[in-house]
């Protein structure tokens, strides 16, 4: 840990830098994850009162919206006293209670960080941030700009120190102005530790003191480190390091301080009459933060409560169609929650199923012309394959607007004076018939629906790059095998099979990535989907599963399918294989999903304000996709705003049970899999992604000003990399107050259905994953498939779990109970008129 | 045409008020209210316009009202609509209209909806009556309300840092703008004798007659003139203010600094160009200034790595040409230039943050690694020493701070011995034999007669830079400022004709408004003890109704065209001889640092990030 005697470690300090810095990548790569990873290895609660007082985040909610929830019946009294017995014992009841809502929200202590940089504002009168941030920051998005400026960073192809050094030795004027600070800088092999010992002096500061300055910006170090470490994220490369970067502030600060005082100011540590606290040192915790745990115990199983008791006194109603009419798989993302639910209701003979939306096909992906290549599957994982896009013939749209030379003085002269006056038509029409354009970022421009895959590997020698180009027959038969097992689709397949992906259409939002399907890395799920179909229906694919027991009928095919989430449109692929009687029944079944996601997009509708509910549902519909490409629309969708829930199971397990679209659902079967060898999969991926994204929303929802974005309307893009405030902010990390403004802030719960035994074995397995658990990051329930009784994971076991609430209401006319309200609803029965 | 003249110039008055009185959750009614008179507004101008080209573009005038009133002074409303009002008022109607559509579903949710949009409104206003005014006093008050909503609309999220930091920026250039056209008035009564109005400006043979006999006054008021058209449109050497003022949401930014607003200072050159037209050292150095700014900021606009910036320096670039457009006489061509120029840059900040996906996509498909760009060629000494200087933005930010701020600052921590009770106290003795001898004037020789008006100006001239660079204590820094307008008001009493009702005038609603603003300060230390300067205290965060009041009333101390002080602020410059130079330029200086010192105050202790963090820490940077 910091601080340690031995005196100062270079190497040590950067790597605690790197572990505690935002690691959110540039925004073309953005992907959910636990904001506070770095106190992964620490309890939950215990992280977060640690992440208060060193960082200064705050990590509750306030004390008043506890109370108001509760006086709004969102946290249940009973639940709450449950908690307290739990934790503080039935006889100090009356204590507790009082203090929950006696409790005022207190102004927090100064956080550990930046206490010692705060004496240049004490001791010396200066405030050095607001002399270096906005420089130190324009340099650093200029060097690492993927495409902004017209004029490039000369000799950005060179690494960061000697770009700068080449500026400052070639230039009239150099960057720095102090003599002093212009020779450190050219200074062939310059330390990070002499720079040190002139601002600081005290070798026991330098950690402490680094450490304040990089987290005066988490943004901009936070992406410098995530680039030096995968420099493979920016299309064109740089080359700089956290170290370049401590190394040239340092450098700055020294200037400053010289331009100012001249070169004979003495260094901090000699002013420092108290030493500051050692950052990473133990922390008290105090009686207000064990309020905030109890509340916020209270708030989480108020809703698991519901949940539980909704899964367990279920009638179990084990009919299931006799005639498949047909099967869909989704994505378990939260948003393809309630689409499910609508095309059952729609077409009683149909199943549908979930599984991480790369359909367990991992590969990268090259579009036509494409000079990159994209991962499309989850992110931990590395691809050895590539699958490239054949004959695109669509043509991709320009816009003179985003045009560069736009901004040049002549150039510029002209286009005011003749596309200038078009550029209002341009904008009334933006306003008053939005439509898609140049400026979108569409789902559909991922894979051109028309042009061929590369799937089918026949010679393994053909590579690009150390890629193999598409898969050979076992390693397909490996993939699709592994998808239908897990999601114990092996018998009674149905004519046609879709796999649909899922991605999002917007515009103006430069979180674009975060809204495609975080199993493809972001991008959207088209080309996985029509790969793992391409695989499932090649005959000797369907040769290889029969003999490892999965007898797929000739009449059965795989069609490939991508659901666009804000537009609610579902886009078909390579139809054209369809027999003659299944595409007959195909153009039924699409007749039938089109009415299913008239109705999703009317129940979406319900948190828009724009968008009137009542209205008839292919006319709600038509709204929401043009809301998709307004480009005044900051909220094109909610994403997994509300999310809250991942359920591990069969169908029937959650088929009757209305979750708006709340639970991330993964189809399994436990029937299939008593071992748990596919759970095992499944587990460790649930973890970090669902959990990864649950909590990122959990952290953007209750710091939004510091571990989320803020409000996105004044956002700025810097660089093409990330967004700022204005001209001279910091990077900001995390979600934008749009996305996460209707998030309530509760942890994941994992509901498994399978035997507690089975499960405690199978996530015990891997550490990584086991880590979630036990530390609570995620909260995990377990039900007995057999004696559905349910079962807490708490301190490494599993504890039968008794509900509080024992009935559960059902709802006859759910379509009008969803259109009257805005907020999240209580979990409730769906009355079966089908089945 | 009176009634449609009077409603174009009322309505987006009218409407400001009306939604003010809307309670702050019902967003539809105050967006509908909103896009309701703009569009009532924008009516009202195709009325206007329909007579004018009826009349053969006959241009239209209108003197509307006396405000006031005296023995050789008089200040009058005055309307005046030639192509170029025509043109504005078309454009602003037109931005303003699609904006406010835009921001009625953009803004949803946002703290503060209410607020962007009677802002807005505010600046509709402004930006109406400066471009449909007749003479320079009605396009003052116009001026002034842009100033203050800009800075207000740049603050938006005035419980950050750097919002409201960038907005006293930027508040403090305008300033430099307001004090132009306050002398541009001062020169012009002596020139004319009256407040002249922008028609008789056109008539060449009055102007040249005039212009023939005091040839330095005409080059003075063309040269202040400029003066607030170059803050106003940021041209070099204010040009650093414009990116930073991208700071609001996105749709405001587009609207007032990609294109409105920014083009006001081009609208100004325009108004009085008939004036100007005839010297060619102004139209000189308007081609200068032009040049100048366009070469640096498309320098500037070349590097620039981030999208904002980028579009409000080549925008920039456009204007500096626009500038010179003016000075060669290219009217409709300038025109032109402005409106595309405005719907350009209006269209690329909405659209700015598609940039992301659209580059990405184009890099992806068409990248090359190092794209050449013409300064490759060039040598690299050459190339690497222009590079920095457009990253740094030429320095211009800095020099502000070097010759302007800091050397006010150092001078004002010299008078740190200004608040020691002696001083005070014989600060106040001062004043009241100032009073009485003001009494006994017959008395006292000529020579020291004519120089006590200016004795008395540079003390109240200490007083308020005192009061700017006061560090703590906030009381001070406000009386001060209150007594600084008594001290210009004692100073100008002993010029002739400055009579009682002037007093009244002048110090009528400074006084009031003084006690108020005093009252608040109180009512806010006796609830929270912490009330200084020292630091950013953003208690509008609790206190929202202390905000707008004591926003008031710092505004009518500041001669803000709410309270007769404004009106009064004009008699007292109409009372400054020609030939007391030092006096004019005491006193407005003085209501520069009036204004800053006013602005830091309530910036100071209603704005930035609020001291108490239960709702979380805000970074300075975020």
């Amino acid at each position: 840990m910091i601080g340690n005697k031995q005196g100062f470690d270079l190497d040590h300090l950067v790597h605690e830098l790197k572990h505690y810095l935002p690691s959110q990548a540039p925004l073309k790569d953005f992907i959910h994850h636990n904001t506070l990873h770095a106190f992964q290895g620490d309890p939950f609660h215990t992280a977060l009162v640690k992440a208060n007082r060193i960082f200064g985040y705050k990590t509750y909610l306030n004390f008043g919206d506890y109370q108001q929830m509760f006086h709004d019946n969102k946290i249940s009294r009973e639940v709450l006293e449950k908690v307290i017995r739990t934790k503080k014992g039935e006889e100090n009841m009356t204590y507790w209670l009082s203090r929950l809502f006696e409790a005022r929200e207190l102004n927090y202590t100064a956080p550990r960080i930046g206490s010692l940089r705060e004496c240049w504002k004490e001791k010396y009168k200066f405030d050095l941030d607001v002399r270096v941030h906005p420089f130190l920051f324009r340099l650093l998005a200029s060097y690492l700009d993927q495409g902004v400026s017209v004029w490039n960073f000369p000799g950005n192809s060179k690494d960061f120190m000697k770009s700068l050094r080449d500026l400052e030795k070639k230039s009239l004027i150099g960057l720095l102005k102090s003599p002093r600070a212009k020779k450190l800088l050219l200074t062939p092999k310059l330390q990070i530790e002499k720079l040190l010992e002139i601002l600081v002096g005290d070798e026991s500061l330098f950690e402490t003191y680094t450490f304040d300055q990089q987290f005066a910006h988490p943004g901009w170090s936070g992406i410098v480190s995530v680039i030096e470490d995968n420099p493979g994220t920016l299309l064109d490369k740089r080359s700089l390091s956290l170290v370049d970067l401590i190394k040239i502030e340092l450098l700055m600060e020294i200037d400053a301080l010289d331009t100012h005082f001249g070169e004979i100011w003495a260094p901090l540590g000699s002013k420092v009459k108290v030493k500051p606290p050692q950052l990473f040192s133990p922390v008290r915790m105090t009686k207000n933060d064990e309020l905030k745990e109890i509340w916020q115990e209270a708030y989480e199983w108020s809703y698991y409560d519901q949940v539980i008791c909704a899964l367990k006194n279920q009638e179990k109603n084990k009919s299931v169609p006799a005639e498949r009419q047909f099967q869909a798989l989704f994505c378990i993302d939260d948003r393809e929650c309630s689409i499910r639910r609508y095309i059952e209701q729609t077409v009683p003979g149909c199943e549908t199923f979930s599984t991480a939306g790369h359909f367990n096909v991992e590969f990268y992906y090259q579009p036509e012309h494409g000079k990159f290549f994209t991962k499309v599957c989850p992110a931990p994982l590395t691809p050895k394959f590539l699958v490239q896009e054949k004959e695109n013939k669509s043509k991709k749209k320009r816009d003179f607007h985003f045009n560069r030379r736009s901004h040049s003085l002549v150039t510029g002269w002209f286009l005011t004076h003749t596309i200038g006056l078009w550029s209002g038509i341009r904008l009334a029409l933006s306003i008053f018939k939005p439509q898609m354009n140049a400026a979108t970022s569409s789902s559909s421009l991922h894979m051109d629906p028309a042009a061929s895959l590369t799937i089918e590997n026949k010679d393994p020698n053909h590579t690009v790059n150390g890629l193999q180009v598409g898969f050979t027959v076992t390693e397909m038969t490996d993939r699709v095998e592994g998808l239908l097992k897990s999601i114990g689709l092996v018998t009674d397949f149905a004519p046609i099979v879709y796999a649909i992906g899922h991605g999002s259409t917007s515009v103006n939002n430069t979180h674009y990535a975060g809204y495609d399907c975080g199993a493809c890395s972001g991008r959207p799920g088209s080309v996985n989907a029509r790969t793992a179909c391409f695989m499932a229906n090649h005959p000797e694919v369907r040769k290889g599963l029969a003999e490892r027991g999965i007898q797929i009928p000739d009449s059965t095919q795989f069609v490939g399918a991508l659901h666009d989430t804000s537009r609610d449109e579902i886009t078909y692929f390579d139809t054209a294989v369809l027999h003659e009687s299944n595409k007959a029944l195909h153009l039924k079944n699409v007749q039938a999903i089109e009415i299913a996601l008239d109705k999703n997009a009317k129940e979406r509708s319900r948190r828009f304000e724009s968008i009137s509910s009542n209205a008839d549902a292919k006319k709600v519909h038509r709204k929401v996709k043009t809301r998709s490409v307004s480009l005044f629309e900051p909220r094109p969708e909610l994403n997994h705003a509300t999310n809250a829930l991942t359920i591990v199971g069969r169908r029937s397990f959650t088929r009757q049970i209305f979750l708006d679209r709340r639970a991330f659902l993964n189809s399994f079967d436990y029937r299939v899999d008593p071992e748990g060898k596919y759970l095992l999969g499944i587990l460790h991926a649930v973890a970090p992604v669902c959990g990864g994204i649950n909590l990122e929303y959990y952290f953007s929802r209750v710091d939004n000003h510091n571990l989320g974005a803020g409000t996105k309307l004044p956002h700025n893009v810097m660089g093409l990399l990330g967004v700022a405030n204005g001209t001279d902010g910091d990077l900001r990390t995390g979600l934008p107050q749009q996305m996460i403004e209707v998030h309530d802030p509760v942890r994941l719960l994992v509901i498994v259905e399978h035997f507690p035994e089975i499960v405690l074995r199978t996530i015990k397995t891997n550490p990584q994953t086991y880590n979630w658990f036990e530390k609570n990051w995620v909260k995990l329930v377990a039900c007995n498939p057999e004696t559905n009784e349910f079962f807490e994971f708490r301190d490494g076991k599993f504890l039968p779990y008794e509900t509080v609430q024992d009935y559960t209401e059902t709802v006859s006319d759910p379509e009008k109970l969803i259109m009257q309200h805005e907020d999240n609803l209580p979990v409730f029965y769906l009355k079966q008129n089908s089945l | 045409m009176t009634v449609v003249i009077q409603l174009l110039v009322l309505l987006p008055l009218l409407g400001f008020a009306v939604t003010l009185l809307i309670p702050q959750k019902q967003e539809k009614l105050i967006a509908r209210n909103t896009v309701l008179f703009i569009i009532l507004h924008f009516l009202t101008l195709c009325v206007l316009g329909f007579f004018w080209v009826k009349n053969g573009f006959e241009v239209i005038n209108l003197k509307e009202i006396t405000l006031f009133k005296s023995v050789g002074y008089e200040f009058y409303i005055d309307f005046y609509f030639d192509e170029a009002s025509f043109v504005y008022l078309f454009l602003g109607a037109f931005i303003c209209f699609l904006i406010s559509q835009y921001s009625r579903y953009y803004m949803h949710r946002e703290e503060g909806y209410k607020r962007f949009f009677s802002t807005f409104l505010f600046f509709y206003s402004g930006l109406t009556i400066v471009v449909s005014a007749g003479n320079l006093e009605t396009l003052f008050i116009g001026w002034e309300i842009l100033g203050i909503s800009s800075f207000l609309l740049i603050a938006f999220y005035r419980n950050r840092y750097l919002p409201v930091k960038n907005a006293v920026k930027v508040f403090s250039v305008y300033r430099i703008g307001d004090v132009g056209i306050i002398l541009a008035m001062w020169l012009s009564h002596h020139l004319w004798h009256e407040n002249i109005s922008f028609i008789k400006l056109n008539n060449y043979e009055i102007v040249h007659e005039h212009l023939a006999q005091h040839s330095w006054i005409g080059v003075g008021i063309s040269l202040l003139l400029l003066l607030s058209a170059m803050a106003k449109s940021a041209i070099f050497p204010f040009s650093s203010w414009l990116p930073r003022a991208m700071e609001g949401p996105t749709p405001s930014s587009a609207v007032f600094y990609g294109s409105l607003s920014v083009h006001i200072g081009a609208f100004l050159l325009l108004r009085t160009y008939h004036f100007w037209e005839h010297q060619v050292s102004m139209r000189v150095v308007v081609i200068i200034f032009g040049l100048l700014t366009a070469i640096l900021a498309t320098l500037s606009a070349r590097v620039q790595s981030n999208i904002k910036s980028q579009i409000a320096y080549s925008s920039l670039a456009q204007i500096g040409l626009i500038f010179i457009e003016i000075a060669l006489g290219l009217e409709i061509l300038a025109l032109v230039h402005i409106a595309g120029n405005a719907f350009l840059r209006t269209y690329q900040l909405l659209i700015s943050p598609s940039t992301v996906t659209y580059k990405i996509r184009e890099q992806f498909f068409h990248f090359q690694p190092r794209e050449k760009t013409i300064e490759d060629s060039w040598p690299k000494r050459l190339e690497y020493t222009l590079y920095i200087l457009s990253l740094k933005e030429w320095n211009l930010d800095n020099m502000q701070y070097k010759y302007l701020w800091n050397p006010a600052k150092q001078l004002g921590s010299k008078l740190s011995f200004l608040s020691k009770p002696f001083f005070i106290g014989l600060a106040v003795l001062i004043f009241l034999s100032g009073l009485v001898l003001h009494f006994f004037e017959d008395k006292v020789p000529v020579n020291v007669i004519r120089n006590i008006p200016l004795l008395f100006a540079a003390i109240g001239l200490l007083f308020v830079l005192k009061s700017f660079t006061e560090r703590k204590n906030v009381f001070l820094s406000w009386w001060l400022i209150v007594f600084n307008h008594c001290w210009i008001a004692l100073a100008v009493s002993y010029n002739e004709h400055f009579g009682f009702t002037h007093h009244i005038w002048y110090l009528g609603g400074v006084l009031v408004a003084g006690f108020f603003g005093f009252w608040i300060l109180m009512r806010l230390k006796k609830k929270e003890r912490k009330v200084s300067l020292d630091q950013f205290y953003g208690y509008s965060y609790e206190y929202k109704r202390y905000n707008i009041a004591f926003l008031l009333a710092g505004l009518v101390l500041a001669g803000f065209p709410i309270s007769p002080t404004f009106i009064g602020e004009d008699l007292v410059f109409s009372h400054i001889h020609e030939d007391q130079f030092l006096l004019a330029f005491c006193v407005s200086l003085s209501l520069i640092i009036d204004g800053l010192a006013l602005i830091r105050i309530y910036s100071r202790v209603f704005l930035g990030p609020f001291i108490k963090t239960y709702d979380g820490i805000v970074k300075r940077n975020a």
